[in-house]
């Protein structure tokens, strides 16, 4: 492209400063996590590894880690069952509503949390605390679930949109049944496409805070719902700051893992 | 199973009402249905001893919402913060993304992609939480301005907007960066041989492309800042938004709380039938 030196310096400035701006912060958690000076004061004065291993005997987090796990598990899970169901339906038939039912998945993460969360606390309270079903961590599964439903749908759809249905069909001329297309030929070419909604899927539920706040019980506290309690507390704060730092790093993992699958888009279809 | 497989295969149709069973199933049960429930119930009243809910119809707390001076206040500032969140975005995004697809060196390319997008997957929490230090009293933003002569703006309106915009940045520059992709190189040497400086260029030919993904980033942009309210209880001070309203009524007067609620579900349900309508989210 013929742009001149100054635009191109002006540019690359520009997007430098921005990355720099975007990393910051990022950076400020992890010196935080080692700051010996518990004020908030800066620049920091010393350096201590004291606060790690008290997070790393915290049951509080813990606890909490291992309850948003078992959350984010159970929520890919379901998400992964019914947003491939609706992507297979939405890009192998045409029917009426095919339009509707694309936009009625996406609501769940356009719509505010509090909104969503307000709305599956009132139901669930109404509907299952009668049938002896209270508030726990499967009532926040199936909150989490709601909008990680149309990232796999996303995927999913994206990928089938671009491998054609002359495979499929193909593989049924030459006398595979149904399940046996699926099986060898269809199967195979959804499976990163899978793995990317999965793995999104999870790290929504994973960060999730708004939804986790109205539908979890008593004593189901996810990682976020843990931080966001204990931030303001002056003696779990260091904790908290190590906890912050292994999340902010930890985010390289699905990253790493989203190259390696290659997703449709850059985002993994998050957008 | 053979029998089943076959007899599947000689109805479509069956086929497709067993796929789409259980995710409607679940999205008009669980999800719509709750949603439905909920703005139903912003129709009854509630008991003011009580705080139970009595459904007896009535319109008061939509009216409420429209009438009230501070419901009015909070929901427009709530527009407001949506709008210069967006704004922002996108002017940050703009040369961001135009770096990344059409100037760096094509190997720095995905390398800088991934760069854009790792922060997304950083905790949100997490990320509001290094603001709050960044922006507390004697935190990094005094030390640094201080020398200037300036200090931190503190906890307020200014620190939400600005917490907002970082937080959603990303989902702003990957669109925009998409759509620029797509754009030939060859389209910016025609505009330039016909002798169109870098401004009118990017006027006449960049924007009207890569507009579609703007309308797709600020879906993200606007809809998450409308309906946010723990970065706001976190950084704002005393700032609320429509969300903290929300919160605020939940327990004693839920009626209320769903009548607030509404006004970011449908100010969010009209811009995104907008968006809808000019194309942009089948580019997604």
């Amino acid at each position: 492209m013929n742009l001149s030196r100054r635009a191109r310096t002006a540019l690359r400035v520009a997007a430098a400063a921005v990355l720099a701006a975007v990393y910051l912060p990022l950076l400020l958690v992890l010196v935080q996590s080692f700051n010996a000076d518990r004020t908030l004061g800066w620049p920091v004065s010393g350096l201590t590894l004291h606060w790690w291993s008290d997070a790393w005997h915290s049951d509080g987090a813990r606890s909490a880690l291992w309850t948003s796990v078992k959350a984010g598990l159970g929520a890919t899970a379901l998400a992964l069952v019914l947003g491939t169901m609706a992507a297979f339906a939405a890009q192998r038939h045409r029917f009426f509503g095919r339009e509707a039912l694309s936009f009625a998945l996406v609501l769940p993460i356009a719509l505010p949390g509090i909104v969503t969360g307000v709305a599956l606390n009132t139901a669930f309270r109404t509907v299952l605390q009668p049938l002896g079903v209270g508030l726990g961590l499967f009532t926040v599964v199936v909150g989490h679930a709601t909008f990680c439903v149309v990232v796999v749908y996303n995927n999913v759809a994206a990928r089938l949109r671009r491998t054609a249905a002359s495979l499929e069909e193909a593989a049924m001329d030459l006398g595979a049944d149904t399940f046996r297309t699926f099986r060898d030929v269809t199967f195979p070419m959804v499976r990163s496409a899978l793995a990317a909604g999965a793995l999104l899927a999870f790290a929504l539920s994973f960060d999730e805070i708004v939804v986790t706040t109205f539908t979890a019980g008593a004593g189901v506290q996810t990682l976020p719902v843990w931080i966001f309690s204990n931030m303001s507390r002056p003696n779990q704060a260091p904790v908290v700051d190590v906890v912050a730092a292994v999340l902010v790093v930890a985010s390289v993992v699905p990253v790493y893992l989203a190259q390696r699958l290659s997703a449709d888009s850059a985002s993994g279809g998050r957008l | 199973m053979t029998a089943l497989a076959a007899f599947l295969h000689r109805h479509p149709r069956l086929r497709l009402a067993g796929l789409l069973s259980a995710p409607t199933a679940w999205l008009v049960v669980a999800y719509l249905g709750s949603l439905a429930a909920l703005f139903l119930s912003a129709f009854w009243t509630t008991d003011p001893f009580t705080s139970d809910v009595v459904r007896i119809w009535s319109l008061d707390n939509l009216r409420a919402v429209v009438t009230t001076d501070v419901f009015r206040t909070v929901a427009l500032r709530s527009i407001g913060v949506a709008v210069a969140v967006t704004v922002i975005d996108v002017l940050l995004a703009l040369p961001v993304a135009f770096y990344m697809a059409k100037v760096a060196r094509p190997r720095h390319r995905r390398l800088l992609v991934v760069a854009v997008l790792t922060p997304l997957w950083a905790s949100y929490l997490v990320k509001v939480y290094a603001w709050r230090a960044i922006l507390a009293e004697g935190g990094p933003l005094d030390w640094v301005l201080r020398p200037l002569g300036l200090g931190s703006p503190g906890f307020g309106l200014p620190a939400v907007v600005a917490v907002l915009a970082y937080l959603w940045l990303p989902y702003m520059i990957l669109p925009i960066h998409a759509g620029l992709e797509q754009l030939p190189d060859k389209l910016l040497e025609a505009s330039a041989d016909l002798g169109a400086g870098a401004g009118r260029t990017f006027r006449s030919v960049v924007l009207p492309m890569v507009l579609p993904s703007v309308a797709a980033g600020s879906v993200f942009t606007f809809s998450l800042s409308l309906g946010d309210y723990i970065a706001v209880q976190i950084v704002g001070g005393r700032t609320q938004l429509i969300g903290n309203l929300v919160y605020a009524n939940i327990t004693l007067d839920l009626p209320l709380a769903a009548a607030l609620g509404t006004v970011p579900v449908v100010v969010i349900l009209l811009y995104l039938l907008a968006v809808r309508r000019s194309g942009a989210l089948r580019s997604l």
